[in-house]
């Protein structure tokens, strides 16, 4: 028998936090070398998932499938393809990150902190390697306990309000997912006499556009809650800002792409009519680029440095959406893309505000100014952090963008056209922000004498960096990776799409 | 063994007969057997051998309908029927009275009320549940009502010095027979209507008779009232959260769970029997209490500071859910229903446990605020608290969402998606009221110094109920089998 490798990775936090939860809550330092242990353990063993991918093949590999209840015809399936293979790495990278930066910022508790952020890995890898629909709804709801608890319990002055919120919505939206699930398990059974949540079988079902639209909704609603797309992202501000530096970092890289995801092997393949319906496609797209460009204006007007990185995490997000909703490979591929960048990036940027909260205890933009004399090392990786999210050649943020503008120009120019004046505000932003925190002289006597970046401070940015690099130098083995089920997903939307067919516009295809 | 008691109803009434006798003894003998306070404790353990037997005889049940195959025996001349869903539950009922009788020692010592008629009341509402979950006639059925929450009115208003708990147990008193007159009205025009007492002989005769009845109508509204008065179901709910806070937290939990599985039980049997070929005519009625009831629980909830009215609003909105599992009707809502009442015994059980654990002698440990820090001072406890109240709101992996989800599963099923809509958009509602207490246990700065002090029966109750709770969440197969036994059709 094979060893269960995706078993392996998903229980290895789990494992990991309840060897936590013996250790003795005296001893600070052990808590805290075991918990950092446990994360790169579960870094460790995804590793091979990564080397031993093949890209060739289509389909989910390394599958598992176990029965958990079949009264309910409900499986224990795992697998792995492209797309959640990156976000699987994002979140083991990421997670271990999250650990390793807490060392010296949290001190209340640790037990329980660390054994949540464990906790909160397991949910969200489980989140994308189910494939059972069940199971996938299990773990998306996991995911919620521990994040309230580390906004609630260590987060920032409007801890309580910030974690009920995001809980609140949270649930709302999955709570609507639950219906759109029993709906799309029936019409299942209604057609092939079997009650399943393989989302494989699933595929299968043949609907009318009329309830595969409003199934659509009630998904949308979900997993735009979670992305935020526009109208719903008024959680997250409250909840980034409030949340620990690593509840945001975890929150921005990984927990925001479960809605992006969410489009990717839900809605879209499931409900392919209404996912290319001229309708929905018009208003997601609007959605999206409301979302670029209100994001950023808002963000041009932040005087609290984290919750300008959270208003600009609307703004990217926005361009994941674009390019879902694109409908054409290169849209979806860069969403992919640009999934792990704003991850990597905004994960930097949020690390960055924790390292300078940590030493300041503010993160009003007015108090600092002139940092890179005193922080040489610090102002260097927060640069290359900005460009990176920015869009820089070279860097990553910039190879997503603009495969992402290329697949909207291919739909529709004009499309393109909005979401360039997003990046341009983008980069005003995040440039503005550099030059108000790092430039000029330093006006503030309190950020003299700063420390600069400690050794496990740049073990935190080395690695995100050199996989921005690698992104934006030779990004070729993702689009390799990304190129079978992206496919897979386009053929569905739009069958004929490979054969001839290609620059036909969404909003035509539909019209069919 | 006469004709008139064969064997045969030896066999189906041997566990009523159980906790009546082992009641009555406590009863008799207790002041002469333990005659000092202190010694009183011992009565646990007698509670805990007369359930051991009450187990063993429902075992025997449950292994002679699975050996001989047949669903259904009846018994005493189709008063009584031992089936699966009888036996489904007594093991509900036996569940939450030992549960209670393992947590109450130390609370009426608190409560310097420690006396051993208590735990002989507790055996005869248990058998009063027995025959509102078993019996198959009209008589018998309101015997078990009346046997069941008279008894509750004493336990109700069992700290006798207590001006909350008197207040408490004439309120439940004076609601309770109102209801009860209901419920016999009902009863009696069924019977006028028919001429039979017996279900079956009910549903006979119902077939045959034309829908739109003056006197059935009158008939099925009485007894519904009657019904919904004991389930606490809106607008018949305002006694639950005045009864819920003065009655001492062991019998508030038992009233909680015990009762009310016991008034779903009377439910089943009426509108799975004779009234089943109405459903028509009370379907639109049932489905517009569900709806209020859980607008009403879940609303009120969302104010209260005293964590025992607001475990009773929230009992409400469950009633609710329940009702709407038979509101759809089919076999996975009628499954729903058991399902749902099963599960809510053990996690709502264990949020009133903690609260029992919190009662001190000068303090009544219920409000949020002594509640706040609980974290801090008892770890395990709190985290016990927490997964109580993540499965009374429905979240995964618990056992509470498997619950929700087959009532869910049934509303969609049978195409009801307004219903459904409305009651997974109430289960964002309700986060934010049980959350309000997990906010207080592990986000707020502790204020008081009130300790929890567990005995060991509140131990063994909180990890049982803990167990039930978590283990029919991931473990759910087995369970959804064996509920898959007791429906009634």
């Amino acid at each position: 028998m094979p060893i269960p490798l995706l078993s392996l990775v998903l229980l290895t936090p789990l494992a990991g936090m309840l060897v936590l939860l013996l250790l003795p809550s005296g001893n600070k330092k052990l808590i805290r070398l075991w918990a950092n242990a446990a994360g790169l353990l579960s870094f460790l063993v995804s590793v091979p998932l990564a080397l031993h991918f093949d890209k060739s093949l289509p389909g989910f590999q390394f599958t598992e499938d176990l029965n958990w209840i079949p009264f309910l015809g409900v499986r224990y399936m795992l697998g792995l393809d492209g797309i959640s293979l990156l976000l699987v790495m994002l979140t083991t990278v990421m997670s271990f990150l999250a650990i390793l930066c807490s060392w010296s910022a949290v001190e209340d508790r640790l037990k329980s902190y660390y054994s949540m952020l464990l906790l909160l890995e397991t949910g969200m890898l489980g989140v994308f390697l189910a494939l059972d629909f069940f199971l996938f709804y299990v773990f998306w709801e996991v995911v919620l306990v521990p994040m309230y608890f580390l906004i609630g319990v260590w987060g920032g002055p409007r801890k309580l309000y910030a974690a009920i919120k995001f809980f609140l919505y949270t649930l709302t939206g999955s709570v609507l997912m639950l219906v759109a699930m029993l709906v799309l398990y029936f019409a299942h059974q209604e057609q092939f006499g079997v009650y399943t949540f393989n989302i494989q079988e699933l595929l299968r079902t043949s609907m009318p556009v009329s309830t595969q639209q409003w199934v659509f909704w009630l998904l949308f609603i979900g997993f735009a809650i979670k992305v935020p797309m526009f109208p719903f992202h008024t959680w997250l501000p409250d909840a980034h800002t409030e949340a620990p530096t690593a509840g945001s970092v975890l929150l921005a890289a990984v927990l925001l792409k479960m809605g992006t995801y969410g489009f990717l092997r839900f809605s879209l393949p499931l409900l392919p009519d209404a996912s290319g319906s001229v309708m929905i496609v018009r208003a997601l797209v609007t959605l999206s680029l409301i979302g670029i460009l209100y994001g950023a204006l808002v963000s041009l007007v932040q005087k609290d440095w984290k919750k300008l990185v959270a208003y600009s995490s609307v703004s990217h997000l926005g361009f994941c959406t674009l390019g879902i909703f694109a409908l054409n490979p290169n849209g979806i591929a860069g969403s992919v893309i640009q999934q792990i960048n704003h991850g990597i990036s905004t994960g930097m940027l949020f690390l960055i505000v924790g390292v300078i909260y940590e030493r300041r205890h503010t993160r009003e933009i007015g108090e600092y100014g002139g940092l890179a004399h005193v922080m040489p090392k610090f102002a260097t990786v927060f640069a290359i952090a900005m460009l990176s999210s920015a869009g820089l050649p070279m860097l990553n943020g910039f190879v997503g963008e603009f495969t992402i503008l290329q697949g909207a120009f291919e739909s529709n120019p004009l499309w393109a056209a909005v979401a360039v004046i997003g990046v341009i505000l983008g980069a005003a932003y995040l440039l503005w922000l550099f030059q108000r925190t790092m430039l000029g002289q330093v006006t503030n006597i309190k950020n003299l004498g700063l420390p600069d970046l400690n050794l496990r401070e740049m073990a935190i940015f080395v690695p995100l960096i050199a996989w921005a690099l690698w992104i934006g130098i030779y990004p070729k083995p993702y689009f390799e990776l990304l190129e079978k089920p992206v496919a897979r997903i386009v053929e569905r939307v739009r069958p004929g799409y490979y054969q001839g067919i290609p620059a036909e516009k969404p909003v035509e295809a539909a019209q069919r | 063994m006469s004709e008139f008691y064969t064997s045969l109803d030896h066999f189906a009434i041997l566990p009523a007969l159980l906790m009546g006798l082992f009641g009555c003894a406590i009863f008799l003998f207790d002041f002469w057997l333990f005659p000092s306070a202190r010694e009183k404790r011992y009565l646990v353990w007698f509670v805990i051998v007369t359930e051991a037997f009450v187990g063993v005889a429902l075992y025997r049940q449950f292994a002679y309908l699975k050996s001989s195959g047949i669903s259904s025996v009846s018994a005493f001349k189709g008063l009584l029927s031992i089936d699966g869903f009888s036996i489904f539950f007594n093991v509900m009922f036996l569940v939450a009275a030992l549960l209670a009788a393992l947590v109450s020692y130390r609370y009426l010592e608190e409560e310097r009320e420690n006396h051993g008629e208590y735990y002989g009341l507790l055996l005869m509402a248990q058998c009063g549940m027995f025959f509102l979950a078993s019996a198959t006639e009209l008589v018998s059925l309101f015997i078990g009502v009346e046997l069941m929450t008279i008894t509750f009115y004493v336990l109700v208003g069992f700290l006798a010095r207590d001006k909350r708990s008197n207040e408490a147990a004439i309120k439940y008193f004076i609601l309770g027979s109102f209801s009860s007159a209901f419920l016999a009205y009902g009863f009696s025009l069924l019977y006028g209507l028919t001429g039979s007492t017996h279900l079956a002989g009910i549903t006979a005769a119902l077939a045959s008779r034309p829908l739109d009845d003056p006197i059935l109508l009158i008939a099925i509204i009485t007894t519904t009232v009657g019904v919904l008065f004991k389930l606490a179901v809106a607008p018949f709910h305002m006694w639950a959260p005045d009864v819920y806070e003065g009655a001492p937290t062991p019998v508030t939990a038992y009233l909680a769970v015990g009762s009310k599985a016991a008034a779903i039980a009377l439910l089943l049997r009426l509108f799975e029997g004779p009234l089943a070929g109405s459903r028509d005519m009370w379907e639109p009625m049932l489905a517009v209490v569900a709806v209020l009831t859980i607008t009403v629980g879940n609303l009120g909830a969302l104010s209260q500071d005293n964590i025992k009215r607001m475990l009773a609003y929230s009992a409400v909105a469950h009633a609710g859910y329940m009702l709407l599992g038979l509101v759809a009707g089919n076999e996975t809502g009628i499954m729903g229903v058991v399902i749902y009442a099963f599960v809510y015994s053990f996690m709502n059980f264990g949020a009133f446990l903690v609260l029992i654990g919190l009662r001190q002698q000068d303090v009544r440990g219920e409000s949020m605020e002594e509640l706040h820090g609980l974290m801090r001072r008892n770890g395990p406890a709190s985290v016990m608290m927490l997964v109580f109240l993540v499965s009374l709101a429905g979240i995964p992996p618990t056992a509470g969402f498997i619950a929700k989800y087959f009532i869910f599963l049934a509303l969609i099923e049978t195409g009801h998606y307004v219903l459904a809509l409305i009651g997974v958009l109430y289960v964002a509602v309700a986060i934010y009221y049980y959350f309000r207490v997990v906010r207080a246990m592990f986000l707020d700065a502790p204020a008081s110094g009130l300790n929890l002090i567990p005995s060991t029966g509140l131990r063994v109750a909180i990890v049982a109920a803990g167990i039930g709770t978590i283990g029919l969440g991931l473990f759910a197969e087995p369970f959804l089998r064996l509920a898959g036994m007791s429906i009634l059709r």
